[in-house]
């Protein structure tokens, strides 16, 4: 059935679900497109995120205000899991790449685990003054606030990470090291605090990211899982480590999920993000904004 | 061979006998429990989707048994409850079930909480011939016919489910229906019944969708659905989804023409959801096995729910409760019936007592008819009413989940149009 106020508001929904695919994988374009780690934990660290953010709204927090305040707790842990990684990995060399995806693997399940020891397996959601309403266009095009306020914090996000990599000098020296860590050192810089510092801030962004996530919707302690797929091919099909193209991605991912959706069936939908990123593989293999 | 009756008795041994018979008939009951214990095994979600229903569901069991063994077991013996964690993952079930008969050499069996994890293990039972108490599944059985099978669930197929539903929109003059159910065999067998009693009863179907398990965001269906002005929406769904359905419900809205919403949404009987929820419920007509009103008050579900909330509180888990715990306890009752009144563990003979017997459990009277599901469905549709936020004691007072079909359970009167009912 198609209609013309379907196509737009599946074009409207589909732009704030696609910032919001793109806040939870903002972090793993730092993280494994910039820094080469193979940071499978990431949608773990996302869930972890939303059930501190759960945690302090219980003291009457608002949810966004709650993702800040664990922003920089969660940069002092992404600090201390490079340092393992690095320590117990990254630092002999050889086959980094599968044994660092078995430690994160393992990492993810420990997660988990707290989470259900922590928390039980209920699931939780939290209270918020723009959660359950809704902004009217018309009667038949009423957005919900909870996806407007993600929207938003993506976009800021985004622009926040750009801005940083490209302007000052850590984010530069973070995108060398990306680039050619021999030469950095040759440099005089320690690639590996760079990294370290990098870590911390993907790990500080799945902070603001979980609490994005609890916004729009339930979370379990295993809903990490579900977000592997698609976090990991928004940054493939963005082009490993750009943040921009990372915008990108998630809004054509939101949009055509979106439409497909609405017009061809909910079934299809999972299909779309692994169909595109076939398509993408195959036209152009590093990414949208991947040189 | 040695003639006992010649054997002579000296004073000394009739003295030392009768001291011990004495001694053993002051012996407190739970004393004499100590022939090996019978063993009951299941596997039930812990983790996943269906996890937060099934440790409620476990704690219920738990309860029984340590009711029973408190009382000195069943014929002589202490129960012992062998347990997986089964993931909320049907692939896991046979494996589980396999290692509980061959490896942990259980007495009895309990199925998986749920229809899905339940599917996979009908065959494994039918063929080694063993009786199954089933947890809260939907039509398991209809196409494997398994004669040993007892549900305890209080339904027996989609007719029964849907009915009470159907008539409160039927009777509000509705004429048109819109169907969204997870694509899994719960949901699916749930909405593939409920199409062909709407079909039956002359109701049109303007929208017919199937979802991935485990979508989180539904405001693009519900807007698919608002533009199908449909008088019914109809919602096969599980924990996750049923709480992102209702937000966007809310959000989003039905529209005008929606006088009947809900159905078949599983964790809205859940107290953490319900609390987290709150006020967004209002409206909903919704399935549960059971609601504080009086309608459905029987003998000992109080006193079990006032137990089990003070455990519920220990273990983390529902605080109400009302949903599986009772029904739990009720699987634990009737086969300590079974085994007391058959006076073992044989299959045949425990499965013919299930089948010929009215059982007295604490969430009623439970007879089975011939495919194992309940002779006398009981499927409750409540409609969220007068509910607040972040109050999760309110739902233990009557009037909150007024139940509004069938007819002889009702406690009060069906609102509509949706829109009206939920504000």
């Amino acid at each position: 059935m198609f209609s013309w106020d379907l196509l737009i508001g599946a074009l409207v929904f589909g732009l704030l679900l696609g910032c919001f695919y793109a806040a939870v994988s903002i972090g793993l374009s730092l993280s494994f497109g910039l820094l080469d780690v193979p940071h499978i934990a990431h949608p773990s660290f996302l869930v972890m995120g939303a059930y501190a953010t759960w945690w302090l709204c219980g003291f009457g927090w608002d949810p966004i205000l709650a993702g800040l305040f664990l922003a920089p707790v969660f940069f002092l842990l992404g600090v201390v899991m490079y340092r393992l990684y690095y320590a117990m990995f990254e630092k002999h060399g050889s086959d980094t790449g599968l044994r660092g995806l078995a430690f994160f693997f393992g990492v993810a399940f420990i997660i988990e685990v707290c989470l259900i020891l922590a928390f039980g397996v209920d699931q939780r959601l939290v209270e918020a003054v723009y959660i359950g309403k809704s902004i009217d266009f018309t009667d038949d095009l009423r957005i919900p606030m909870r996806l407007l306020v993600a929207f938003a914090v993506a976009l800021l996000l985004t622009i926040g990470l750009t801005l940083y990599l490209g302007k000052t000098y850590m984010g530069r020296a973070i995108k060398a090291v990306a680039q050619d860590q021999v030469a950095l050192s040759l440099m005089g810089a320690d690639p590996v605090m760079v990294k370290q510092w990098a870590f911390g801030i993907a790990t500080a962004v799945t902070a603001i990211a979980g609490a994005l996530l609890i916004i729009v919707g339930p979370v379990d302690p295993q809903l990490g899982r579900i977000y592997i797929g698609r976090t990991f091919c928004v940054v493939v099909l963005a082009g490993l480590g750009s943040m921009s193209g990372t915008l990108v991605a998630g809004l054509i991912l939101g949009v055509a999920e979106t439409i497909v959706l609405t017009f061809f069936g909910a079934s299809w939908a999972p299909a779309v993000a692994f169909g595109l990123l076939l398509v993408m593989l195959g036209v152009r293999p590093q990414g949208i904004f991947g040189r | 061979m040695k003639d006992i009756s010649t054997k002579h008795v000296t004073r000394r041994k009739f003295v030392a006998a009768a001291s011990a018979v004495t001694a053993a008939a002051a012996m407190p009951s739970t004393i004499w429990a100590q022939g090996a214990p019978i063993k009951i095994g299941l596997s039930i979600a812990q983790t996943g989707g269906l996890g937060a229903g099934g440790k409620a569901a476990l704690l219920g069991l738990q309860m029984w048994r340590d009711d029973v063994n408190a009382k000195g077991g069943i014929i002589g013996r202490k129960v012992e409850l062998i347990v997986y964690d089964d993931q909320s993952n049907p692939a896991t079930t046979p494996g589980i079930y396999t290692k509980l008969l061959d490896v942990d050499k259980v007495d009895l069996l309990i199925a998986p909480y749920g229809t899905n994890p339940t599917a996979p293990i009908m065959p494994l039972v039918k063929q080694r011939g063993l009786l199954l108490m089933g947890n809260f599944s939907f039509e398991v059985n209809e196409r494997i016919q398994h004669d040993m099978w007892f549900n305890n669930a209080p339904w027996n197929d989609s007719v029964t489910w849907f009915t009470g539903f159907i008539e409160l929109g039927m009777k509000r003059g509705a004429k048109t229906i819109a169907f969204l159910a997870a694509d899994a065999e719960f949901s699916q067998s749930l909405a593939s019944g409920a199409k062909n009693l709407a079909k039956h009863n002359g109701l049109t179907t303007v929208y017919d969708q199937k979802y991935p398990p485990n979508t989180t965001e539904f405001s693009s269906m519900v807007r698919s659905i608002k533009a199908a002005k449909p008088d019914v929406v109809f919602v096969a769904s599980y924990p996750s989804e049923s709480v992102a359905l209702v937000r966007a419900a809310n959000e989003i809205g039905l529209g005008s023409s929606v006088k009947l919403f809900g159905g078949g949404m599983v964790g809205l009987q859940f107290g953490p959801i319900m609390e987290s929820l709150g006020s967004q419920l209002n409206g909903i007509v919704n399935y549960t096995s059971y609601a504080p009103e009086k309608t459905v008050d029987f003998p000992g579900l109080k006193d079990f729910l006032a137990r089990y909330a003070v455990k519920a509180k220990a273990e983390k888990v529902d605080p109400l409760g009302f949903y599986l715990p009772p029904f739990n306890y009720a699987i634990g009752q009737m086969l300590e019936a079974a085994i007391t009144a058959t006076k073992g563990l044989d299959h045949k003979a425990l499965a013919k007592y299930m089948r010929d017997t009215e059982h007295k459990t604490i969430v009623g009277p439970i007879k089975y008819q011939r495919n194992g599901e309940w002779a006398n469905a009981r499927v409750l549709m409540v409609q969220f009413n007068g509910v607040k936020d972040k109050d999760i004691e309110q739902f233990r007072l009557p009037g909150k989940q007024v139940i509004v079909a069938p007819a002889q359970y009702k406690s009060g009167e069906f609102k509509f149009p949706y829109e009206k009912a939920r504000n």
